[in-house]
């Protein structure tokens, strides 16, 4: 029974409907030869909205009046007419001519029944819309006998209920879409208390979440599932076991922990797939499908991330236009007329000051004016220093990684030295952080570009990072590569276990039939790298967890608890409660998925644990967020495009699409574990496939298409594509912003213009009826009369197309023009709103514009 | 019916509710056209309008007699104009009165800044309260009167995309 403010365009949609039906109806009674005296009409009530009733009584009245006389003119000026464009009025009146009194009446009828039906939509005082309407009942009811009719009245309400029962189900329907999204409920939460740049990592948590389901499914439907179901079972194959001197050990705990045992020959890793070519009764092409799927996985995640960038780019600039009433618009429009709980409504308040705030905080930043010099050179101070900052840390991993090759190769070095690489990159995220933000401090920039800046600085530490880790990585296979060639060449062999992560190998004489346990193997790096891929992203959630649970919440329980024997004031002092760190977490996210990405082809159980933490992330976060954080001190608005997120992921997603690329493209595959093993190139999968499975001529094209002939044409007309679209979009941009110029100064010259009128229309003078309830009463009637000592002079709106076509036709008709055009007061219904051009009514003008009633001009506004 | 986006049987429960709230004044038979009016205290009481901040106004802004006493016809009248069937252009001028604290057909500072204590329950400083309601001035007054006409009003509120 309240109203929402969301549902004014589908109420719009709504009345649309109704004046299709009612024109329906209308035609319906009239016949169709009529439509063109009906479209008159119904413009003419268009432009009539705001107007009052009493208003449209008169010209009824005046109506019948005139029309007498002005259809015999009609009539004799027939055939000049006709030459005009659109000589609506003319045809129609000549058609009717031989009934004319029974078209008027019909007219007006039709007129009260309009007014009957637009009732509601008037703003008066109820006790004075029950008598008009009583009267306008009684007129109709009078004459509609007369004219015999009424069927059309019901299948009218038929559509009204129809009309209304749609738009309650679309709704109904969209409120349906809206709790089908999930965590809604959760981020608006957030985002009301916290702000919407906290809401925007949330939201991004909850994008990211989509995305992995999406590679979830992907990875589980198929490669895992059919492996698990179809593939030969654990214990038949070599690689499907765990070695005999592992076998002791491999359930328990501390070894399965490390990701070793039963876990390491399972389907979550690369190791476990076989080399078959079919599986099962399916003839599923397991390898084919393994390789497929780790392309695809790319593919779409490409695929994904450019697409909500560019939608994100189209919502940013489609509805970042009309920007020029933030304010009045929060003020005005902000309360939801819905809320009737008071849980709610203290969300809304909550979230109305935050946006407030947020708002402020921009037209703060835009109104600033100081010292630009200073500005200037002390933000080139900052990106020096950072810089330096960015150099040093990554000349300290450069050189430590170095350290650590050298320390490898040396026996027994000491703790320290053997995780020095660990402990330099934990400190240098530690305090390069907090350090980059001290410097941002020195910039001074709006919270939300210092924002980006910070993510922008922190992403490049965290590249060392990574660029560590494959270090490491690399080494790692290279060595397995070297040691894998040595268990190929001899099966007698005992190997000294280097690495934890290597498997160690048996020493036994390998005849086939014996136990597969048993068999010597070689290191299979793949199942090594996705090993340490799924251990790192573990260390990183339970990090991340420890952190939040550790940082925040027993921070914030001291803060809260202690405060109270404390000797100063521990909210507002020290430690206080803590801040959500939107850069650290999203950072967080975007590597985390980079881990995922990477680790995804070697172990395809990792995107399951990824989604595991996502989900659980998103529920511990946001509890610890509203437990145990506080809103940022200078609350600030996310941009609505988080296309900056985006584009880290889009970063990210290639710095790990080259590691794999490099892996699949050149290293040769383990040659006892995995899908590919047997196999020079991993790739060489898909050209297997082509030539056993598909017909020849497949082949042949595909051999074509492989050809460096036709590929770099192909590069090259991408690119110039790419350079032709660029210029496209620049130049809409350069269109763009030149409109925007001139719309604002049209805005402007609208402003002034309308400084020099004091401005009454028909709505202020229905608004001035209502707001004196006391002169109500006698206010309606007085207006009326006033109207209808004036209207006489004038000729109907009827005449008024006709006169402003006369005006807009030939010069040779001016000057009956002249004589048949009225005077002023024929804009009596809309008073200023043409007052331009009624300032000088009576001149004829070569070339007036067709000034008849414009429909939608009678609205109150003029829109020039 | 004609007079409100209700159909008779809404009307009906509306009827029903305003009888709810003093069941001792409100006669059930409406056919004699008694003179009933309810006072402001219990209509802004109702779920629907509790929480809403603007209760005050929105029940005075559609009394007969401006004191905040509701009538049985002026209740339907706040309903049908509250309901989602309404169009815009009547919603934007009660909303206009709405917002209008000192009824003298401007939104001018002194309601803006009411209007903004209310939506933020008074959180917002001294300053940022100027800051906004200059903003807001500035933003949508058309005629540069210092204060919203009701055509200032309307103009903004038309563009706005969420409005009621």
């Amino acid at each position: 029974e309240d109203k929402e403010e969301d549902e004014s365009k589908e109420e719009d949609n709504g009345s649309q409907q109704n004046r299709a039906s009612r024109r329906k109806n209308y035609q319906r009674k009239n016949g169709d030869g009529k439509k063109a005296r009906e479209e008159r009409i119904q413009k003419k009530n268009r432009g009539k909205m705001a107007p009052n009733k009493d208003q449209k009584e008169s010209e009824n009245k005046e109506k019948k009046a005139t029309k007498r006389g002005k259809e015999g003119e009609n009539k004799q000026k027939k055939d000049r007419k006709n030459s005009i464009s659109s000589a609506s009025s003319n045809s129609s009146d000549e058609e009717s001519l031989s009934e004319e009194e029974l078209a008027i009446l019909k007219e007006q009828v039709e007129q009260k029944k309009k007014l009957i039906s637009t009732m509601r939509n008037k703003p008066w005082r109820m006790v004075k819309k029950l008598s008009v309407l009583r009267e306008a009942q009684d007129f109709v009811e009078k004459f509609e006998g007369a004219l015999g009719k009424g069927k059309g009245k019901k299948l009218y309400a038929y559509k009204m209920m129809m009309a209304k029962k749609w738009v309650k189900f679309k709704r109904d329907f969209e409120n349906f879409k809206t709790q089908c999204i999930p965590w809604e409920m959760k981020i608006k939460e957030v985002e009301s208390h916290f702000g919407s740049s906290v809401a925007s990592y949330f939201i991004f948590l909850r994008w990211m979440y989509g995305v992995n389901l999406v590679l979830f499914g992907l990875i589980f439907g198929l490669v895992i599932i059919p492996e698990v179901l179809m593939g030969m079972p654990y214990g038949s194959l070599p690689r499907k076991t765990v070695p005999r001197a592992e076998q002791a050990t491999a359930m328990d705990f501390t070894v399965l922990w490390d990701f070793e045992g039963y876990i390491k020959y399972s389907a979550l890793f690369y190791g476990y797939y076989n080399n078959q070519r079919t599986i099962g009764w399916l003839k599923y092409r397991l390898p084919m499908a393994y390789f497929m799927v780790g392309i695809s996985v790319f593919g779409y995640s490409l695929m994904v991330v450019i697409r909500s960038m560019a939608r994100n780019a189209n919502e940013s600039t489609a509805d970042g236009d009309d920007d020029n009433f933030i304010f009045s618009w929060k003020m005005f429009t902000s309360w939801d007329y819905l809320i009737g709980n008071p849980e709610t409504a203290d969300n809304k308040f909550a979230s109305i000051t935050t946006s407030f705030k947020e708002s402020i905080v921009d037209e703060q930043e835009s109104n600033k004016d100081e010292n630009i010099h200073l500005r200037r050179f002390l933000r080139v101070l900052a990106n020096v220093l950072i810089i330096c900052c960015l150099c040093g840390s990554g000349y300290l991993i450069y050189f430590v990684v170095k350290r650590s090759q050298t320390f490898s190769k040396m026996q027994n070095v000491g703790w320290y030295e053997r995780n020095e690489v660990e402990i330099v990159m934990s400190l240098l995220g530690m305090f390069c952080p907090p350090l980059f933000e001290t410097i941002a401090a020195l910039e001074n920039y709006h919270p939300r570009i210092g924002l980006k800046w910070q993510l922008g600085r922190i992403f490049a530490l965290f590249l060392g990072n990574l660029y560590t880790f494959l270090l490491a990585l690399m080494d790692d296979v290279n060595e397995k590569l070297a040691e894998e060639d040595v268990v190929k060449n001899i099966t007698h062999w005992t190997l000294l276990g280097h690495h934890n992560s290597s498997a160690g190998n048996d020493s036994t004489v390998t005849p086939p039939p014996l136990d597969p346990a048993d068999v010597p193997r070689g290191p299979c790096w793949e199942t090594t790298v996705g090993i340490e891929f799924v251990r790192l992203t573990v260390s990183d959630i339970l990090v991340t967890y420890i952190t939040i649970l550790v940082g925040d919440f027993i921070r914030a329980c001291f803060v809260r608890f202690v405060n109270y024997c404390w000797c100063w004031d521990l909210e507002a002092g020290f430690p206080s409660y803590a801040e959500f760190d939107i850069s650290g977490n999203v950072l967080g996210l975007v590597f985390n998925q980079g881990m995922i990405w990477m680790g995804s082809f070697y172990a395809p159980g990792l995107v399951g644990i990824n989604v595991l933490r996502l989900l659980t992330s998103m529920y511990f976060q946001c509890w610890a967020v509203m437990s145990s954080n506080v809103p940022h001190e200078r609350v600030f608005k996310a941009s609505k495009s988080n296309n900056f997120y985006m584009g880290l992921v889009l970063l990210i997603l290639f710095l790990s699409l080259l590691p794999v690329a490099y892996t699949i493209m050149s290293l040769p595959p383990s040659f006892d574990c995995g899908p590919f093993s047997g196999k020079k190139r991993m790739y060489d999968v898909i050209q297997e496939t082509i030539e056993l499975d598909f017909p020849l001529f497949v082949a042949k094209i595909f051999s074509y298409v492989a050809n460096p002939g036709l590929i770099i044409p192909a590069i090259l007309l991408m690119v110039l594509t790419i350079y032709y679209l660029n210029a496209v979009s620049k130049a809409y941009q350069r269109a763009n912003a030149e409109l925007k110029k001139k719309m604002q100064m049209q805005r402007e010259e609208e402003k002034n213009k309308r400084n020099n009128k004091a401005s009454t229309n028909p709505m202020l003078q229905d608004l001035e009826d209502l707001l004196t309830p006391s002169t109500k009463t006698e206010g309606p009637p007085k207006q009326a009369e006033d109207k209808k000592t004036e209207s006489p002079n004038g000729t109907s709106p009827v005449g008024k197309p006709g006169r402003g076509e006369v005006l807009a036709g030939s010069p040779l008709a001016s000057g009956r023009g002249a004589a048949f055009t009225p005077p002023s007061q024929v804009f009596v219904t809309q008073p200023r709103t043409l007052g331009v051009r009624a300032s000088f009514p009576g001149q004829p003008r070569p070339w007036g514009h067709p000034l008849g009633p414009v429909p939608g001009r009678g609205r109150g506004q003029p829109c020039y | 019916q004609d007079c409100t986006f209700f159909t008779r049987k809404e009307i009906l429960r509306l009827h029903g509710r305003y009888h709810e709230m003093a069941p001792n004044v409100v006669p059930m038979d409406y056919t004699k056209d008694p003179d009933v009016k309810l006072p402001m205290q219990l209509i802004i009481n109702m779920p629907e309008l509790k929480e809403n901040p603007f209760k005050e106004r929105i029940v005075s802004s559609f009394s007969e007699d401006g004191e905040g006493s509701l009538s049985f016809n002026d209740f339907v009248d706040m309903f049908s104009v509250l309901s989602e069937m309404a169009p815009r252009e009547l919603k934007a001028i009660y909303a206009f009165k709405i917002y209008d604290f000192n009824t003298d057909n401007f939104i001018c500072k002194a309601d803006l800044e009411k209007t903004l204590n209310k939506l933020t329950r008074e959180e917002l400083t001294e300053e940022e309260i100027t800051l906004v309601c200059e903003k807001v001035i500035e933003e949508a007054d058309m005629d540069g009167d210092g204060k919203l006409g009701f055509a200032d009003f309307e103009n903004m509120i038309s563009k706005a995309p969420d409005f009621l």
